[in-house]
């Protein structure tokens, strides 16, 4: 964007952003809203302290396992729906129900299945992500060009060699896509996971700085939450223009 | 068969029936309902061109595609070299319409994955494919991307990657409809030098009646609904005038003017 012929580096709109919620703290017109300069200064004075770590640590734990099995698990189901019919038929309705299902309300079912440690945290992770990646990569494979499936056949290969050496990388542009979209979901499910199975993690600062109204402290904690999915997506969003030059030409 | 055949040598038939690199039996082929290919049989002589030639919707791709192990008939079957196909084979290679590029691979790669998917180590198929790079006349362009080529030069990469997997039989399924007319003259000439040169024996679908008689030793016309072999047309004398005198000879003109006197009933 150009503001008086200058031309402004990408989310200069953050500063404004930035500013009216000081003038909105500064003004005192809620406790909730503490200005954030404040924020910002007890974001530096906590992000050493070993409670903020360990938080972050157990939630970098939870986060990256449950991510990894969804979208291993979303990759590989999602690309073999696209190939087979009657996978597809089988489970396609199961996915789309839980798109869209309110997976807050299966948490308590989870807790009773695997107990209430990390392990329901993980599959709460990988649960809230993985369904995004199997449609996104099943579609993939859906729009894939007919004579390459033939042309990798004509050639000898095996299901092995099609699968990974031409289904992967045709659906690599909307897997990517899946997968992006699948992790700002998981940092929802790794949250959410904290709160109701264990209180644990990033999920138990919440916890404790909320039950004490310590804003600040809560604003502080969110911001770096929200620092960390935006690099990630960045990053998955980075990859995605990287295989961009094929995408239109499959 | 439905017209006299042209100028067909008898002594060339002789030749023809034990020689054929590729028969097709008896092949009928059902879509539910609908019948594509009724009980066609077909002889293609080794070390020659046949072309496919019809209308759309005459089945000819499909019956290459059979050929190809690609697509199973419905009943007859397919010998290659005798024997009886089953499935894709490295006794054939297939040439696409719209080169059936891997568009996230390299020319090099692109040529090299026959070789690849034949389990050639990586240091050998990428020398092999090098080579045919070359051979097509795309030298330099090894590390380029699909995306970064011409129409013609695609194709060219689709043609290296059928070539490098040396297979008796290269079957090309409209291999030239989707480049432009002074690339495809190119194309057409090229062919002939390569038909001379690699001791390879070609299926070539098109549909376009000059292009079929320009290069091909022997036509086969089909006609549709359902798809049949109408007449087999074997051009004699213009093959050796060189690639110039071809499209002036009399006899090359006289083939075209038949084939589309014959043809013009099937085309709305």
């Amino acid at each position: 964007m150009y503001l008086f012929g200058y031309r402004l580096p990408g989310m200069s709109s953050l500063i404004l952003w930035g500013l009216l919620w000081e003038i909105v703290g500064r003004a005192k017109l809620t406790f909730f809203v503490p200005p954030l300069s404040e924020v910002i200064e007890t974001l530096f004075s906590i992000i050493g302290t070993p409670a903020f770590q360990k938080a972050l640590l157990e939630t970098a734990y939870a986060f990256s396992f449950g991510v990894f099995f969804a979208v291993v698990i979303g990759i590989v189901v999602g690309i073999l729906m696209g190939k087979n019919r009657l996978l597809d038929e089988l489970l396609l309705p199961w996915v789309n129900v839980f798109l869209s299902a309110p997976l807050t309300a299966l948490v308590p079912v989870l807790m009773v299945l695997f107990g209430f440690g990390m392990q329901s945290i993980i599959i709460t992770t990988a649960l809230f992500a993985v369904w995004i990646i199997i449609l996104n990569s099943r579609a993939g494979v859906k729009q894939i060009n007919r004579s390459l499936v033939d042309m990798a056949n004509s050639f000898g290969a095996s299901p092995m060699d099609a699968f990974f050496k031409i289904y992967f990388w045709a659906a690599l542009p909307e897997i990517l896509g899946g997968v992006r979209i699948g992790i700002i979901r998981a940092v929802k499910g790794v949250i959410i996971g904290q709160l109701l199975i264990s209180i644990v993690g990033f999920g138990a600062l919440f916890e404790l700085y909320s039950a004490n109204f310590l804003m600040a402290h809560f604003w502080a904690v969110l911001i770096v939450l929200f620092a960390l999915a935006f690099t990630i997506s960045e990053f998955l969003a980075y990859l995605e223009r990287r295989v961009s030059y094929y995408a239109a030409k499959r | 068969m439905a017209m006299s055949q042209i100028k067909e040598d008898s002594n060339q038939t002789e030749v023809v029936k034990s020689e054929s690199a590729v028969s097709v039996k008896n092949i009928t082929k059902n879509y539910g309902d609908i019948e594509a290919l009724r009980d066609m049989s077909l002889e293609f002589p080794r070390g020659q061109l046949t072309s496919l030639l019809g209308p759309s919707g005459c089945g000819k791709t499909t019956l290459l595609k059979i050929i190809a192990g690609l697509l199973e008939p419905s009943s007859g079957y397919v010998e290659v070299n005798g024997k009886s196909v089953t499935g894709p084979g490295p006794d054939r290679a297939f040439v696409f319409q719209d080169f059936a590029l891997l568009p996230w691979a390299t020319v090099l790669n692109n040529v090299a994955f026959g070789l690849e998917m034949r389990g050639v180590a990586k240091s050998e198929r990428e020398s092999i494919a090098e080579k045919y790079i070359g051979d097509v006349g795309l030298a330099g362009f090894e590390n380029s991307y699909p995306h970064e080529l011409s129409g013609g030069m695609r194709q060219r990469v689709g043609l290296a990657r059928a070539l490098s997997v040396d297979s008796d039989v290269l079957l090309m399924d409209e291999p030239f409809s989707a480049v432009d007319e002074q690339t495809r003259r190119k194309f057409q000439e090229d062919l002939l030098s390569l038909v001379q040169n690699e001791n390879k024996t070609f299926l070539f679908v098109t549909h376009s009646i000059e292009e079929a008689v320009y290069v091909s030793d022997q036509i086969a016309i089909l006609l549709p609904r359902p798809s049949r072999v109408s007449e087999i047309i074997r051009p004699s004398s213009f093959r050796g005038k060189g690639v110039d005198n071809i499209r002036r000879d009399p006899e090359y003109l006289d083939i075209v003017d038949d084939i589309w006197s014959s043809l013009r009933t099937y085309v709305e």
